[in-house]
């Protein structure tokens, strides 16, 4: 019942937000709406709910993960959202709320699915909902980006649902009943039939990994992050990437069982590695600040696919950085778009010095910018930290220099992004733009995220620790 | 030798009586009385009791153009089966002949076309030659298609063995069908209907076949319209031959065929309605295409 | 049965050829329309009727035979476009590839371990087929519309693959992917729109401001 009301309780506000008439109160719900999925969400960490009645729906370990993580972005992001819409009193946003709650509901869905089809339903939906979102600015640069971005995620998911169905030619080639539901693959997993299995997990996760970004399929990252206003990506950066590396872990954790884990961790490592490699390439001298980000979030969808790869203590740290990379992304694209609104440019070079003018989002960006790229205190850190001992500890020592050496590449390079823009010398004839300053709606949520991180930094609770560590024995069960 | 008489007398006989029913199909769905079905018979017999009149440019070429035109359909008759007649001529590997055979008369037609000079007239041929060159893949393929069938390959097997009733079987039921299509396509092509050329029009520019006999007149045009009307009999046999069940009753299944010709021409007419003549650019494109068709045919019934 | 699920693969292969090798936007919506609506058909000759595949093959005609070509349609309307002028690859060529990439799906098929009742069915090679098809589409054409055509020809792919599967699905599940399916061509219906409206035209090359 409970998981049912998460899925709909966002869908209903979609449905208000529909037929609200009022322009300046329709943002409201969306603290509104988020508020009860948090409170939902922790009763259901609390008092975790039975599976459904046809075990379409259930919570397990990363499912729960998932979701939290989700739910806080999204908390952060809606109380951002009504400063957001402050800002701009006239533009028509109902389309936007709508969609906004429609992906929320999405994204609880996929978290719960216990049945592949259903997964694909649910990431499917975040992508067609989530194009309205990046054409929010309604200008060429942003219809380019929405139509790069549904083109090449619907083909990719398209691919993703044709990998599906692979898998479950599998399971009839085995002789079981056909199915793709996910306990039952994972009971029945050595019956599969290695060859449709090998071919259904590549085009999963060329299908999943397009939706997560893994280079080379992360084409269209720049692009949609760029154009798209900083709330949506922020939740793209870190709500929908949650969602899509959620699906392809589930695939993992299929292969894992069926007794193809070694193939599914090559690949999954070799397009990490590759991920951390074009994300070091162009993120230096990347003039963009959210193209930078978007960037940053390849990088990091390496990692976490790395953490995957190599397993047992790297993929803790792989369940641990999910959290910290979605908040983080969240905090960051957030203060880009205070100064992006700001100065009216994303341009490096017409944006610096903005902590004169911003000094909250600026110092937000800052120290974001510290903690993305893993500079202790703050929880990146820790959980980097851990996937790295997971890859020595692992044996894979050239990897784990790779990993260093990329990882440092990619703080250089953004570094010299970031000061220029928070702290190089405060343009002089820059006009007071129309949108003066910060508001405290628009600097809290980054501010709260930041602060969260900062915590798990210093103190991981022993609750935290205990989702992940059990996230990540789930696809360590071999048969 | 009744094989051979009746060849004869089919292809001498009932060709001229095609072009007629095509014209008065299309004269029916335009709301016209049209030509009597007999025209062309008449067109004949007053072209053969014409003079001949010859450019002073031209050589003895321009005379054998008309003349092998005529004689290549006749010849082709003697290979090919008609429903139920078999072929009187019939040896393995005779599919290769019969190709060549008509392109042979094609490159005489062309040659005579050249004689006479004439830059309407080289244009004209150029076309021609372009688009047999592109229908030929279609026929070959479609050929490997029905000796792949038959397991012979003289086209007394594979057209005769292919009509009595195999066509309903199902592995090559598919195959069958589109070849019986490409081959019509290929009739279409070959005999200069519509979607690729147009025998009514009077724009030398727009002209193929049309425009190469601009300068034969009297008996050698009479031959060449006896050899066009023969060539699209045998094409369409070719057609009908695939399509066409045989119940073993001689007379009945003769009757049946010399039928299914007649509907073939109605066929032709009604597509020559309903289509118009596709721009020159497109004509290669759609060409191709059958090609491919065939092609898949042959895929289909390889697997 | 079997006659009649060969007939309509088959013609759904040839109906891929045409629209490889046509250009006019009308058609080749009403191609893809008709091929829809021939594979919502597949259900019922191969699970006979049932309330599933009932269902399955109405939801399916509906969308892929009426609601989506309507769309498509109302989309070509407002941009008013006819053809599309300048593919990448001619279309001759890409007719050329598209039987190409036939012959290649026929021959694989037959060298995949498939289950006994599925080893002489046109479904691989069909699936395989039309998958690629609408591969090439996608990656050879410039306007709008026809990649979201290819994008389309793709899913029917997909959906013939699926028909085998059909137990593995559960009906919520595939009307789920229906859905999406809808949502996705109607999304893509307007921002084709507001393509042209930005740009005068659906042509996808001038979709190039954004890059490094």
């Amino acid at each position: 019942m409970n998981l049912y009301l998460l899925i709909l309780l966002p869908l209903l506000a979609a449905l208000v937000a529909a037929m609200l008439p009022a322009e300046r109160h329709r943002p409201l719900l969306l603290p509104a709406a988020s508020l009860i999925h948090i409170l939902l969400v922790l009763r259901e960490l609390a008092d975790p709910s039975p599976a459904g009645p046809h075990g379409m729906l259930y919570l397990d370990a990363l499912g729960r993960l998932i979701l939290l993580v989700v739910s806080l972005l999204y908390g952060a992001v809606s109380v951002y959202a009504i400063g957001y819409f402050r800002s701009h009193p006239t533009w028509s946003n109902r389309i936007f709320i709508v969609c906004l709650l429609v992906f929320l509901s999405a994204m609880s869905m996929a978290a719960a699915a216990q049945h592949l089809g259903l997964l694909w339903v649910a990431v499917e939906l975040t992508t067609v909902v989530s194009a309205p979102m990046i054409y929010f600015n309604r200008n060429r640069f942003s219809i380019e980006a929405t139509w790069k971005y549904l083109l090449l995620c619907s083909v990719g998911i398209a691919l993703a649902m044709l990998g599906l169905l692979f898998v479950a030619y599998a399971g009839l080639q085995g002789g079981g009943e056909q199915g793709l539901r996910l306990g039952h693959l994972l009971e029945k997993a050595e019956l599969l039939s290695k060859p449709w299995l090998r071919a259904g997990f590549v085009f999963l996760l060329v299908g999943f990994g397009t939706k997560m970004g893994l280079a080379p399929l992360h084409t269209w990252k720049p692009d949609a992050y760029g154009e798209a206003p900083g709330l949506v990506g922020g939740l793209l950066a870190g709500g929908l990437t949650s969602v899509a590396f959620l699906a392809v872990s589930r695939v993992v954790q299929i292969m894992t069982a069926a007794g193809e884990g070694v193939m599914a961790r090559q690949f999954l490592m070799a397009l990490g590695v590759l991920s951390l490699v074009f994300a070091a390439l162009f993120v230096i001298r990347q003039r963009d600040i959210k193209r930078m980000l978007a960037y940053s979030s390849v990088e990091h969808m390496g990692i976490l696919a790395i953490g995957l790869a190599v397993g047992k203590l790297a993929a803790y740290g792989a369940m641990f950085h999910v959290l910290n990379n979605a908040l983080t992304k969240g905090a960051l694209f957030m203060a880009a778009g205070n100064i992006h609104r700001y100065f009216g440019s994303k341009r490096m070079c017409e944006t610096q010095g903005a902590i004169g003018v911003l000094p909250w989002s600026a110092g937000i960006f800052l120290a974001g910018f510290l903690a993305i790229t893993g500079s202790p205190p703050f929880a990146p850190f820790m959980s980097e930290f851990a996937i790295l001992r997971g890859i020595f500890a692992g044996g894979h020592f050239a990897l784990g220099v790779a990993f260093i050496a990329l990882l440092t590449v990619i703080f250089i390079g953004m570094s010299t992004s970031v000061l220029t823009v928070a702290l190089g010398p405060t343009m002089e004839e820059e006009q007071p733009s129309e949108w003066g300053g910060e508001s405290f709606l628009t600097v809290i949520s980054p501010l709260l995220l930041l602060g969260a991180i900062l915590a798990l930094g210093l103190y991981l609770p022993e609750e935290l620790r205990v989702m992940f560590q059990e996230a990540a024995d789930l696809i360590e069960v071999t048969p | 030798m009744t094989n051979f008489l009746l060849h004869l007398l089919l292809i001498f006989g009932l060709a001229p009586l095609l072009p007629g029913v095509i014209a008065r199909t299309k004269a029916v769905i335009a709301g016209r009385k049209g030509q009597p079905l007999t025209q062309l018979y008449r067109d004949l017999w007053k072209l053969f009791r014409k003079d001949l009149v010859l450019s002073r440019t031209t050589t003895w070429i321009f005379r054998a153009g008309p003349l092998i035109g005529f004689a290549v359909p006749v010849l082709g008759a003697l290979l090919l089966p008609f429903g139920p007649a078999a072929a009187p001529l019939s040896f393995t590997g005779d599919f290769v002949l019969y190709v060549y055979l008509f392109g042979l008369a094609r490159f005489f037609t062309i040659l005579a076309a050249l004689d006479t000079g004439s830059s309407f007239e080289g244009m004209g041929a150029a076309r021609e030659a372009t688009f047999s060159i592109l229908v030929e893949p279609t026929i070959f393929v479609a050929f490997i298609i029905l000796v792949r069938i038959s397991g012979d390959f003289s086209l007394n097997a594979m057209f005769g063995a292919v009509g009595s009733g195999k066509l309903l079987q199902s592995p090559t039921a598919f195959s069958l069908i589109l070849t019986a299509f490409c081959l019509f396509i290929v009739l279409l092509a070959e005999n200069c209907r519509i979607p690729f050329d147009d025998p009514n029009t009077h724009l030398e520019l727009t002209m193929i076949h049309e425009v190469m006999v601009l300068d034969h007149s009297g008996p050698d045009f009479g031959l060449i319209l006896y050899g066009t009307a023969m060539k699209l009999l045998l094409s369409s046999a070719m057609v009908v031959n695939l399509l066409l069940p045989v119940s073993g009753n001689l007379l009945l299944d003769l009757t049946a065929f010399c039928g299914a010709l007649l509907l073939i021409a109605v066929a032709v007419g009604l597509v020559e309605s309903a289509m118009a003549r596709l721009r020159l650019i497109r004509v290669p494109q759609l060409l191709i295409g059958t090609t491919l068709l065939s092609f898949f045919g042959l895929i289909l019934l390889l697997r | 049965m079997t006659n009649v699920t060969s007939s309509l693969l088959l013609a759904v292969i040839l109906l891929n050829f045409f629209i490889l090798g046509t250009s006019r936007l009308g058609a080749c919506i009403r191609v893809v329309a008709l091929q829809g609506a021939l594979l919502s058909l597949l259900p019922l000759f191969l699970y006979g009727v049932n309330i599933h595949s009932l269902l399955l093959s109405a939801g399916a005609l509906l969308l892929k035979g009426w609601i989506i070509p309507w769309l498509l349609f109302r989309a070509i309307r407002q941009v008013k476009i006819r053809r599309e002028i300048e593919p990448r690859i001619g279309y001759i060529t890409s007719l050329m590839l598209g039987a190409l990439t036939t012959a290649i799906a026929f021959i694989f098929a037959d060298r995949l371990p498939l289950q006994p009742e599925h080893m002489q069915s046109l479904f691989i090679p069909a699936a395989l087929s039309t998958l690629a098809a609408g591969f090439l589409m996608l990656i050879t054409r410039r306007k709008a519309i026809t990649q979201v055509l290819g994008y389309l020809i793709f899913e029917n792919g997909i959906f013939i693959f699926g028909v085998l599967l059909t137990e593995a699905m559960p009906l919520m599940v595939e009307t789920g992917v229906l859905l999406d399916l809808l949502v996705a061509i109607f999304v893509m219906g307007i921002v084709m729109n507001h393509i042209n409206r930005e740009y005068s035209s659906i042509n996808t090359e001038h979709l190039c401001l954004l890059k490094e």
